[in-house]
């Protein structure tokens, strides 16, 4: 499992959207790094089952969606990535 | 009653308009030789017989009437196809597997069953893992490949790896409250043998290739500043 952290959810300036979260995957710091991860799950604080779909701009950070969403006061806690389903 | 066209044969009556005919009734009595037909039946036209219908063996009435009516399923026939492989699994590729009680053992991959999955083995003797199934997303297809042109696979399919169907035991009031005798499940002893027959092979070839044997008997993991989007496997 690679790890990460949580950060905040997907927001604007004023609207917060809670359904996707972001990740900050160690070691992962360019768009393109991501794509090895995408379609890859999430396990958070053993609880919460989640799928990487798509990076979050250029710098490696990863938009998750959650099966429920993540708990706002988790923001800052691990997260690890898995590495199915496989595509190598 | 009156013969068919030909096949092929355009009516000899064409249409004006639709539903209006350039001739007439008599013109086309005339036309199409009905009389010639009638002259050679002796004035009448001839007449075929129906066919005897083939005798209808009297179905019984059935036993039981729904109350409602049943809707029957829809017709499916669609047929199912094992599921595409990657071009990097190919019969004797090392994996590594994802997820489950075996997860990051290396195993020695063998066939793809009718249903799609893989079909595995350790082999046993050198990492424990017997001969499974498993899903494609649940593995990493590595580059080592081992030779396994001496395994005949042509027994497993997957039927083989199905559960064995639990007798249904009938509960006496007794019974009920004793408990329950455990029966433990212990692979049947020709499993063992295929086991060991499709080792056999296996480990010949392992054995011939340096290190393959303590590469198979090691866990895959992830050490601290292991990427494994860089990782080359």
């Amino acid at each position: 499992m690679v790890k990460g952290h949580q950060g905040e959810g997907v927001r604007s300036k004023s609207n917060q959207y809670p359904n996707t979260s972001l990740i900050h995957i160690e070691g992962v710091n360019t768009k393109e790094e991501v794509s090895w991860y995408c379609g890859k799950q999430w396990i958070a604080l053993l609880l919460h089952l989640g799928q990487v779909p798509r990076p979050h701009g250029n710098s490696g950070v990863v938009r998750a969606k959650f099966k429920s969403n993540l708990p706002p006061k988790s923001m800052g806690d691990r997260v690890r990535v898995v590495m199915y389903p496989g595509n190598i | 009653m009156a013969p068919k066209a030909a096949t092929g044969r355009t009516s000899r009556n064409p249409d004006l308009i639709r539903g209006v005919g350039k001739f007439s009734r008599s013109k086309m009595y005339h036309k199409r030789g009905l009389w010639a037909i009638k002259a050679k039946n002796g004035g009448v036209f001839p007449k075929h017989d129906p066919k005897p219908a083939a005798a209808e063996t009297p179905a019984k009435p059935p036993k039981f009437y729904p109350a409602d009516d049943v809707k029957k399923p829809l017709v499916n026939k669609r047929k199912h196809k094992p599921t595409k492989l990657r071009a990097s699994i190919t019969p004797g590729t090392v994996f590594i597997l994802l997820a489950g009680r075996f997860m990051g053992k290396r195993v020695v991959f063998l066939k793809q069953l009718t249903s799609g999955l893989l079909l595995v083995t350790g082999p046993f003797k050198v990492n424990g893992v017997p001969l499974r199934r498993v899903n494609q997303s649940y593995v990493i297809a590595t580059s080592t490949k081992v030779d396994i042109s001496g395994v005949d696979l042509g027994k497993f399919d997957d039927q083989y790896f199905e559960k064995e169907a639990e007798k249904k035991k009938k509960k006496g009031e007794g019974e009920f409250f004793e408990a329950e005798k455990e029966e433990k499940k212990v692979l049947p002893d020709d499993k063992k043998d295929d086991q060991k027959t499709v080792d056999a092979q296996l480990i010949k070839s392992i054995e011939a290739v340096l290190d393959l044997k303590t590469y198979l008997s090691a866990r895959f993991s992830l050490k601290s500043g292991m990427k494994p989007h860089e990782l080359v496997f």
